[in-house]
């Protein structure tokens, strides 16, 4: 019998906790909701129904067990809706910087796990799971403008770091 | 003829330029200024590129092959092949047990696993909403007395079914004085998190009335719990009191379904 989204609920609850047991047991408290809970599926996309309840789950479990990580701050600058176009624009000074080079695996996963989480949780969800900001903001409970300004700081916090990384 | 858009406005929709979330006009406005702006050009590219590089590159973790068993093996207990591998974190199996009614172990559960998981498939070709209605309903149909756990009048053995299942504490309030009976209660799940669903009616009319706790996070958001799909003719009506939401939802009409949702703040 297979689990469809099982992959998928494990890869959000791996970068959410970051630990691979911590995973492990987020993934099986949230099946096991899932379950129980199925009667509450109203149709539409399984992938975000259970999705949601994995990063709720996820939450719950580090509020529990690491409340220290759900107080890390989520970076300065972030009016919740503008993008900042200075720092954009800027971020390139040499004109002949051509597209940026490649970093290894390793490098990029960290570069992921140090984002506040509420970033990381979007970036996660647009770039590994392929999904909407309106399934992104089914999953994570929050309006789509938020997803949205949160989709663009992850991005840019990204480019920092990477730039960083390259200047090793 | 609408305005051009310029470098400000431009950069404001990359993101959504990139994730395929313009709607048609705008995408339009938008790839006008790009053929004619080679700075933004330029400035998307480099966007486009770490997008993609961290959609190449980064890890999309699969669930490993002792997650998968362990789960088999906690929710399928009496199904379960081989015993669950020491080193996987155990899963205390007496929760499973605990929420269970004694005629939805074996074959019924496996049923109704096997079930949730055909729907849980996301097949798009398939994925209309006529199709996940009538799915839906059938795998409903498989939950024994879908609507409700526990058919009782009184609140008192309303009340415990919700005891260990949640971790807020929902009153459960009898209100047959003002016209709508108690009819029992059951666990639900909306937006994400989980509900305890107290059951009203009023002659013919069924009122569900959903309670979760407080989401101090979801500011200001308006989206009831009642999802695309489900027909229109359904009334809610949404308050807050006590640290929890509420959401009554009823075919009933709107006035009275005002009526409840007063008779319901009224009483203690």
């Amino acid at each position: 019998m297979a689990l469809p989204h099982l992959d998928a609920a494990y890869n959000l609850a791996l970068w959410l906790t970051r630990d691979p047991s911590d995973a492990a047991d987020v993934v099986q408290e949230a099946m096991l909701r899932a379950l129980r809970f199925f009667g509450g599926y109203r149709g539409g996309s399984g992938k975000s129904w259970l999705l949601a309840i994995v990063r709720n789950t996820a939450f719950d479990w580090m509020k529990a067990n690491r409340p220290s990580e759900i107080m890390q701050p989520i970076a300065t600058g972030d009016d919740g809706f503008g993008i900042d176009l200075e720092n954009f624009a800027s971020e390139e000074d040499d004109p002949e910087t051509a597209l940026i080079r490649s970093l290894d695996r390793r490098q990029l996963d960290r570069l992921i796990a140090d984002l506040p989480t509420e970033f990381r949780e979007c970036l996660v969800l647009r770039e590994l799971e392929d999904m909407s900001y309106k399934e992104i903001a089914h999953v994570t409970g929050t309006p789509i403008g938020t997803v949205m300004s949160r989709l663009a700081r992850a991005r840019k916090l990204m480019r920092n770091g990477w730039t960083r990384e390259e200047a090793r | 003829m609408m305005p051009d858009i310029d470098h400000a406005e431009a950069h404001a929709l990359f993101h959504a330029a990139l994730d395929g979330e313009l709607d048609a006009l705008t995408g339009l406005r938008f790839e006008t200024h790009m053929a004619a702006c080679p700075a933004c050009t330029a400035d998307y590219a480099r966007l486009k590129a770490l997008s993609t590089a961290i959609r190449d590159g980064a890890t999309r973790h699969a669930a490993p092959d002792a997650v998968r068993a362990a789960l088999m093996a906690s929710l399928l207990p009496q199904e379960a092949a081989a015993p669950v591998s020491t080193n996987v974190v155990p899963f205390p199996a007496g929760r499973l047990q605990r929420w269970l009614r004694p005629a939805t172990t074996g074959f019924a559960l496996g049923a109704a696993l096997a079930a949730s998981v055909a729907v849980l498939v996301d097949n798009r070709a398939t994925d209309t909403a006529v199709a996940d209605s009538i799915v839906t309903a059938h795998i409903r149909a498989l939950q024994p007395g879908h609507l409700t756990d526990v058919q009782i009048s009184d609140q008192h053995q309303v009340k415990p079914l919700f005891d260990g299942k949640i971790d807020f504490a929902p009153p459960v309030k009898e209100l047959g004085e003002q016209g709508f009976d108690l009819v029992g209660g059951r666990l639900d799940y909306i937006n994400g998190h989980e509900a305890a669903v107290v059951v009203y009616r009023r002659k013919l009319h069924m009122i569900d009335l959903f309670v979760t706790r407080a989401a101090h996070d979801r500011a200001g958001q308006e989206t009831a719990p009642v999802a695309a799909g489900t027909p229109s003719g359904y009334n809610v009506k949404r308050w807050s009191a006590g640290g929890q939401d509420y959401w009554a939802v009823s075919d009933l009409n709107r006035a009275e379904l005002a009526d409840f949702a007063k008779a319901w703040q009224g009483r203690q």
